[in-house]
């Protein structure tokens, strides 16, 4: 083990670990205005939509690789599959699409 | 409700795994040992992050530049936490800061979308799972490599990508909000990242934000009409 990379690894540890942990631990008693808190309760979404787009189009050179997943992804859970059935018949689906 | 953290968790687990793997792979091939590989793994605990650090490492990048790179890219947790904190129950402290550990984009999305609060033992279980393949795996690759046919790895790195719409969609169908929230965070975040230029992490924060507050303040001007008529 080398000490200059020791140093980098803890180092990222301890920026990564700072933000998410000041929010959970000192925010806890603060009383936001009812705007803020139904800003903060929309994050989740927005962060959904901005981790989902464009990302999922850039995986592959071939844009096609995206939006067949894209799209079997959207229309297995929209027909109601669980998390865990959507995550599969999306790999399945590419998978056979790759073969070809 | 630890165990219902890990069922929940499984979807992250198995799309952590090919991410993983690749990560031990890559990090054997910048020269990590399988130690500090690892060791990276459980300390950082941030896919993203660990990725670019070893592409700086091989590019021979100074330590302060790959730890900033770092904190700039991983500052959106910052914003999950937040919005993680309004709906968790009032566990102690030292819990709270326990689990704040495992907020990752993957952890956040799934408790974020579960119904009513989130408890300590909720998230040490969802933790527990994810960090568990996310470790174990980077290890695995730096021995073994990519064994897994190229096709399979290929499209498995659409996993974790189909877990968040997985996550998204019911969300959209029981609440129309939720699709303005996504669709306009997404289209900001295209601008940013391949039009502007942004860095990954910073264009995230930004499309999250002001997705966020465009469509509370819209919606907010919308029902003070309706009450007005």
């Amino acid at each position: 083990m080398r000490s200059d990379i020791m140093f980098i690894i803890l180092g990222m540890g301890i920026v990564t670990y700072i933000p998410r942990m000041l929010p959970l631990t000192v925010f806890h008693r603060i009383n936001l205005p009812p705007f803020w808190r139904g800003v903060l309760r929309n994050v989740p979404y927005a962060t959904l939509g901005a981790l989902i787009i464009p990302g999922i189009f850039l995986i592959q050179d071939d844009p096609w690789f995206g939006i067949l997943g894209f799209v079997s992804a959207v229309l297995a859970s929209w027909l109601g599959a669980n998390v865990m059935i959507v995550v599969f018949v999306c790999v399945l689906v590419l998978t056979v699409y790759t073969m070809l | 409700m630890f165990r219902h953290g890990v069922k929940a968790g499984i979807a992250i687990a198995i799309g952590y795994a090919p991410v993983a793997l690749t990560f031990g792979l890559l990090a054997k091939s910048t020269g990590l040992s399988i130690i500090e590989t690892t060791l990276m793994s459980m300390i950082v605990f941030a896919g993203a992050a660990q990725y670019i650090s070893l592409n700086l490492l091989s590019l021979g990048t100074g330590a302060f530049e790959i730890i900033f790179t770092t904190f700039i890219l991983n500052i959106r947790h910052f914003l999950m936490s937040a919005s993680l904190n309004e709906k968790a129950e009032h566990d102690a402290l030292w819990k709270k800061a326990l689990y704040a550990f495992g907020i990752t984009d993957e952890t956040f999305s799934v408790a974020a979308m579960k119904e009513g609060s989130v408890c300590a033992s909720y998230m040490f279980g969802l933790i527990f799972i994810s960090y568990s393949s996310w470790v174990v795996n980077s290890a695995i690759g730096h021995i073994v490599g990519a064994y897994l046919p190229e096709n399979v790895q290929l499209s498995l790195s659409v996993a974790l990508y189909a877990m968040f719409v997985g996550l998204l969609v019911p969300a959209i169908k029981t609440e129309r909000k939720a699709l303005w929230l996504a669709v306009s965070a997404g289209l900001i975040n295209c601008t940013l990242l391949l039009w502007l230029h942004v860095p990954k992490g910073w264009a995230i924060v930004i499309a999250t934000i002001l997705s966020a507050i465009f469509v509370q303040w819209a919606m907010e001007r919308r029902e003070g009409t309706t009450y007005a008529q």
